[in-house]
């Protein structure tokens, strides 16, 4: 993974004594509220219901095992002994004091880490695909391309204010990942009829209060011009993105409101300019950045292992574990692993510090000492070995971190919810969990199948639910908490958006009617038919109509 | 204005005395708001608005003056010989076209001064319009930036091209100074330096 020199170095230093003296500043009453506010934003801190909360950048999601450590000391020392990991990679803290903040971006900066721009209207964390460097499918390993976006990224000065937050995602796979279609801007890297790295240029995505996939705005861009056809598109954006509006003054707005084709000609016309100027990227720089991302010192290994085989024969724990958490590799004799965190008690994408350290462990003795989080909030050892797999899946089971779920309906994207961010209309933490309880029947949940359910507390959609394949959203009705579900959204490259299927409901019916939608799809699928192929099948109106029908019936009969 | 004499500004990396004033317009209570990709001409919180014939009236003051974009637009033939004799320059807002103002004038290094105000510090849009009448427009005067100007977004608008800055009258303009030296080695190439960090220095 990539590693720090001493420029890298310094900007983080300089940026942890620039916070604490503005820091310092504001609580002597020298900078305003709102002054303050975007300067502590931009290193992510938030100020929630019960404490701030501060947001730690974990760039395209890479993590070695001190940096899992120094996470783990961060929630034991300044915090209540948890993290959540995020959609974005990221992972938060929701206990630690204002005055702590500087001492811990001190103490991150040691491991070569940060919380820069992990919030405010600027350009956001840069997210990949968890498996990026060794998944069978990927075409360009986009690694190298985001750790030079994301130093591009990090202070540019002309784009540090935009009219709202800015996200890039960029994949490299022929299975996407990243979910590009759902960002500002994705990149999705190809290799092009003349052997050279390209990305089709994908703007205008994002969830939110409009959920809307992005548009192609570029069917081929060289990689050497990345930086500058970005900076094209965000000028574009920055000069004529609404700011009259917070809910109106994402990117993708401004793509609607002048259409794909004028908004492709804006940026083109702007990037005439800027073609060619010293951002453009260097085979020199690519080369010394890719040199980070080298695969490790693999063994040479055969395709099979018979002590794996034999594992996998007689313990049906370990199978039932492998078929889910445990995923292709492109290195023969090895796997990439998935450590779930979602078991049923504990809310999804947390992690207490004590798993934390154990994770770092398990990374130094299976996996090259490197972890991965995946924006549907677990971790990930890339490079595990097939013969080690048995012994990693008995440790991770004792530090709670081999729930079966993996891609199955208790593997819920969940934002922290009502319990403690101050933009929720509902809780969402309560509801994921009396889910993961109602189909805690393991048996029951592999016979569903791969089911991607996201919650959400409000329609920021932190918990990217209009994607999930059962989304739910928090609603805020007369001070209330309601929740309104969708079905049939999917991520990936046949990505869409799911579709209400009617009133909302109150918190204590969710479980219910997450059953009976589980109902239509057992009592219609064909054989081997996830449940995202019977709802694009059939249609809302069958699931509607079990759902509703029922609820109906029991009104009707005054219950 | 007779502060004028004892104004104070940044102005290249130093604090100095001004001899520049800035013209205002005057309070108009009107909220107009456009949808994106109009080209842009609302503020933050809905534009004010004077009509040409306000504008065309507005008496410019002796001395050197920084003459809001919309007024010298109206009055640039009445403005010549001041241009000549170097005591113009231009103000422009965040929500103004940079556009307007390169075809409002044969010669932008005609004005000595150019300001661009910020309504609001979180206002983005002047750093951009900087980098434009830097890199693309070729101006090598004075670029200001004036209104809710603070230490904190100092270094970013030196970056951007910014050579002097009116610093909030409330502020101390001495503290705010330090700002301009947040960070030593930026990553990508910017206005004040053009080279990204990879290009600047052997890395790794």
């Amino acid at each position: 993974m990539y590693r720090y020199d001493s420029y890298d170095q310094r900007l983080v230093d300089e940026r942890v004594a620039q916070f604490r003296d503005q820091t310092q500043r504001y609580l002597a009453g020298e900078l305003s509220e709102d002054e303050f506010r975007p300067l502590r934003l931009q290193n992510g801190l938030y100020i929630q219901r019960h404490a701030p909360m501060l947001r730690v950048a974990i760039p395209y999601g890479h993590l070695s095992a001190p940096q899992m450590r120094m996470l783990a000391h961060v929630a034991r020392k300044y915090d209540r002994g948890y993290g959540h990991f995020s959609t974005r990679q990221n992972i938060q803290y929701n206990w630690p004091t204002l005055e702590s903040i500087p001492d811990i971006l001190a103490d991150l900066a040691t491991v070569e880490m940060h919380a820069i721009q992990t919030s405010g209207n600027c350009i956001r964390n840069i997210t990949t695909d968890q498996f990026a460097g060794v998944a069978p499918d990927e075409v360009i390993d986009p690694r190298p391309l985001a750790e030079i976006i994301r130093q591009w990224s990090t202070f540019h000065p002309e784009f540090a204010l935009l009219p709202r937050k800015f996200k890039i995602a960029v994949s490299g796979s022929l299975q996407d990942r990243a979910v590009v279609q759902m960002h500002d801007i994705g990149l999705e890297f190809f290799r092009d009829d003349a052997g050279r790295i390209a990305a089709r240029v994908w703007a205008g995505g994002g969830l939110g209060r409009t959920p809307i996939l992005g548009t192609m705005i570029r069917e081929h861009l060289e990689w050497q011009h990345l930086l500058t056809y970005c900076e094209a598109i965000l000028r574009v954006y920055n000069r004529h993105g609404r700011r009259d509006n917070a809910y109106k003054a994402r990117i993708k707005i401004l793509l609607k409101a002048l259409g794909a084709e004028e908004f492709s000609r804006q940026v083109e016309a702007e990037w005439v300019h800027l073609k060619d100027n010293p951002n453009t990227i260097t085979q020199a720089e690519f080369d010394r950045v890719a040199a980070f991302f080298e695969p490790p010192a693999y063994r040479t290994l055969p395709a099979h292992d018979a002590g794996f085989d034999t594992a996998l024969a007689s313990d049906p724990g370990f199978a039932a574990w492998v078929r889910r958490c445990v995923h292709g590799h492109r290195q023969p004799g090895y796997r990439a692993v998935t450590l779930s965190l979602k078991s049923n008690d504990i809310a999804p994408g947390d992690a207490t510090d004590a798993q934390m350290d154990a994770v770092a462990e398990l990374s130094e003795r299976y996996s090259f000492g490197e972890i991965r989080v995946s924006h549907e909030q677990n971790l990930i050892l890339a490079d595990v070995e097939l013969g080690q797999l048995h012994a990693l899946w008995q440790a991770a089971r004792e530090h709670g971190l081999a729930t079966p779920n993996i891609g199955l309906l208790t593997d819920i994207i969940c934002c922290p919810g009502g319990d403690f961010c101050s933009l929720a209309n509902a809780k969402s933490i309560p509801i994921a969990q009396a889910i993961q309880q109602t189909f805690d029947d393991l048996d029951y949940l592999h016979d569903i199948g791969e089911l991607e359910l996201n919650i959400s507390g409000c329609m920021n959609a932190c918990g990217h639910h209009h994607v999930g394949h059962i989304g739910i959203l928090g609603v805020d009705k007369d001070g209330s908490e309601w929740y309104q579900i969708t079905i049939g959204g999917k991520q990936g490259s046949d990505a869409s958006l799911g579709t209400v299927i009617g009133p909302s409901f109150a918190a204590d019916e969710v479980p219910g009617v997450i059953t009976r939608l589980i109902e239509v799809y057992v009592r219609d699928r064909h054989a081997d038919e996830r449940f995202i192929d019977t709802v694009r099948r059939l249609g809302v109106a069958p699931f509607k109509e079990h759902v509703y029908g029922k609820r109906a019936d029991k009104e009707a009969a005054g219950v | 204005m007779s502060e004028a004499s004892t104004h104070r500004i940044i102005a290249d990396g130093a604090i100095v005395a001004d001899g520049w004033t800035l013209m205002a317009l005057p309070q108009v209570e009107e909220a107009v708001r456009k949808q994106a990709g109009k080209v842009v001409l609302f503020r933050l919180t809905g534009e004010q608005t004077h009509t040409p014939e306000q504008l065309a009236a507005l008496q410019v003051p002796a001395g050197r003056v920084l003459v809001p974009l919309a007024v010298w637009r109206l009055q640039k033939d009445a403005l010549a010989a001041r241009v000549a004799a170097g005591e113009i320059g231009i103000c422009v807002d965040t929500h103004e076209m940079v556009e307007d103002l390169v075809e409002s004038c044969a010669d932008i290094n005609a004005f000595p001064v150019i300001a661009v105000r910020f309504e609001r510090f979180a206002d983005g849009r002047g750093y951009s319009i900087a980098t434009l009448l830097r890199t693309r427009y070729g101006f090598r005067g004075q670029l200001r930036a004036v209104g809710d100007v603070l230490r904190d977004q100092l270094f970013l608008m030196k970056r951007c091209g910014f050579n002097a800055f009116d610093v909030r009258a409330d502020r101390d303009i001495e503290v705010a100074l330090a700002g301009l030296r947040d960070f030593t080695e930026p990553y990508q190439g910017a206005v004040d330096e053009p080279q990204p960090v990879w290009r600047r220095h052997a890395r790794g």
